[in-house]
């Protein structure tokens, strides 16, 4: 695990000399680069190279590398994954509330089985939209692109992140609940000001 | 006025076009709810409504610190209970970097596949009862019971075990569980090949399930469907051998895969897993170490070092489950979300209906391997 984290802060911080003010320099045994994964470093060398600085490589580990990117990028990424990658189906979306930043994350975990090499990876691709403090789900500024035309297979998991979150996708076709009831009329109940205490 | 809230309101269609609901306390449906559009016999649009069994696993995670999530966790499969849990320990695992003993992770890989074959009796008895053929309901119910015979000796409990966590299981085996555990499997493996004369060459069974919600090989990947499912479209992909977790590397697994894309091949890879099982379980058993640590001892609320996430999968008894655990260094995880192969699969459910008989309706809704709990967590 710690490997994993010294190793991703490699990544960003690249060429940023070492900071002289760090409070307990005496043991840190393992000071040299740990090398990434070289797969998976040539997966996330990829998408860098295609999108330059409109993507963050946020880490690369054994098996899974994830990709920071912003809304207006996401479906351009996706599609570059698809068709450049071989990357095929989405296993996972998830959304993550972050009240104190004012955002929601939407997370798709990709994975492929047409190419063999890439049935251990998991291609994480994660997006933020903007967070409403009184949310009026589908109405208000928490959108994002759909990656429906894109994955067939985000359709149930976007309109769950839809009634879970209030994140609404634009351009997919059938923006319905899924599994809360019909006349649900709380908040989205996965956000973090959902408190399930006292209800 | 008010506006109608989405999902209540009626579409308006056909004079020829009937709209039918089937559940969700209809026996063919399960807790789910299927609105079916049918012309005639005809199937000509299917909505699947899950959600009825929604109970909010997700969000009951984010108030339960790492271990007290166990219990609840494993309740949208208790019959699968142990590979519910599987991809949540592996994930909490690496959070906490916590390394298991040996023998812990055979008697994991034991447990997994014992319960894998108790979750397929189980899903075989449905189908064979939704298919009116009660001798297999009767069959895999009873012979499902030597099975949870051998879980409740190594957990104590039937079917909610909670046996999985951490640092490795709960308990170590009881005295003599090695023979008990080779007597019952070898002869639960006699048992369900006998099952082949009865079901699966029977010509009855054949001629409602060949041929009927075939899923062609570039759907099935387009689809994003996974298990049974997928590999019945001839897709060869068995995370026991594609990404091994724990010691399934060090065993020899046997994927199997059928061309036919159709009911039948979907309700007869699940067999073929279970008799695959089987062989895993003697592997398990004689590699295991005769002894040694079964957990390693954890502090009292653990908890992680700074912010991480980690995504973790494992072959359940329907295909695929993910764990994408988000942590920000507290006691409970931030989110914790499951990705579960029932959601999954049930996207297949409206594209296989459409242009088949409703009298086939059950045959292909049961065959997506599909188990309306943990679809709707």
């Amino acid at each position: 695990m710690m490997s994993t984290e010294t190793a991703s802060a490699e990544v960003k911080s690249e060429g940023k000399p070492t900071p002289a003010k760090k409070p307990t320099p005496a043991k840190k045994p393992e000071e040299k680069p740990i090398e990434l994964p070289e797969f998976e470093k040539g997966l996330s060398d990829k998408i860098t190279e295609k999108f330059g600085d409109k993507v963050e490589v946020a880490f690369v580990k054994e098996d899974r590398v994830r990709i920071n990117v912003g809304s207006e990028n996401v479906h351009d990424v996706a599609e570059f994954i698809r068709d450049e990658m071989n990357f095929d189906h989405v296993e996972s979306v998830s959304g993550v509330d972050f009240p104190q930043d004012k955002e929601i994350e939407v997370v798709y975990h990709i994975g492929s089985y047409s190419d063999s090499s890439l049935s251990r990876q998991v291609l994480v691709l994660a997006t933020r939209t903007q967070r409403e403090e009184n949310p009026i789900p589908g109405k208000d500024a928490t959108k994002l692109p759909t990656l429906r035309d894109i994955f067939y297979s985000v359709e149930f998991h976007e309109r769950e992140i839809f009634e879970m979150f209030g994140v609404f996708f634009e351009g997919h076709p059938d923006n319905r609940r899924l599994l809360l009831p019909e006349d649900w009329a709380d908040l989205p109940p996965l956000r973090k000001d959902f408190d399930t205490r006292g209800r | 006025m008010t506006e109608i809230m989405p999902g209540l309101a009626l579409q308006k269609v056909d004079e020829r076009i009937m709209t039918l609901n089937v559940g969700p306390q209809h026996p063919g449906s399960g807790h789910m709810r299927i609105v079916v559009q049918i012309d005639g016999d005809y199937i000509v649009a299917c909505d699947p409504d899950p959600g009825y069994v929604h109970r909010g696993e997700e969000k009951m995670a984010e108030y339960r610190n790492y271990i007290t999530n166990i219990p609840h966790l494993e309740r949208p499969v208790i019959h699968d209970s142990c590979n519910v849990l599987y991809p949540y320990v592996l994930g909490v695992e690496e959070l906490l970097g916590i390394e298991v003993p040996e023998r812990a992770k055979y008697i994991r890989v034991i447990a997994s596949e014992l319960n894998r074959c108790i979750y397929i009796m189980y899903w075989l008895a449905i189908y064979g009862i939704f298919l009116g053929h009660s001798t297999m309901f009767m069959w895999p119910a009873g012979d499902r019971e030597f099975l949870i015979d051998l879980m409740e000796k190594m957990t104590g409990a039937r079917v909610t075990h909670a046996h999985f966590i951490p640092g490795g299981v709960r308990n170590d085996l009881p005295p003599n569980f090695e023979d008990v555990c080779l007597r019952q499997v070898n002869y639960f493996e006699k048992r369900i090949k006998e099952y082949a004369a009865v079901f699966y060459d029977n010509p009855i069974l054949i001629s409602r399930t060949a041929n009927t919600g075939v899923l062609s090989r570039q759907d099935a990947i387009r689809l994003g469907t996974t298990g049974s499912v997928l590999r019945a479209s001839g897709v060869d992909y068995d995370l026991r051998v594609k990404e091994p977790y724990d010691v399934y590397d060090e065993l020899d697994i046997h994927t199997n895969v059928m061309k036919e894309g159709d009911a039948y091949a979907r309700s007869r890879i699940p067999w073929l897993d279970m008799m695959e099982s089987c062989n895993i379980i003697r592997q398990a058993l004689q590699k295991m170490p005769k002894s040694g640590s079964v957990r390693t001892k954890l502090k009292p609320n653990p908890k992680t070092k700074g912010a991480a996430t980690v995504y973790k999968r494992v072959e359940s008894g329907r295909g695929s489950l993910g764990c994408y655990i988000v942590s920000d260094g507290k006691v409970e995880p931030y989110r914790l979300k499951l990705s579960v192969p029932s959601f999954r699969n049930l996207i297949a459910l409206p594209y296989l209906l459409k242009g088949e008989k409703l009298g086939n309706m059950p045959s292909v809704y049961w065959s997506l391997n599909y188990w309306p709990v943990e679809a709707d967590r």
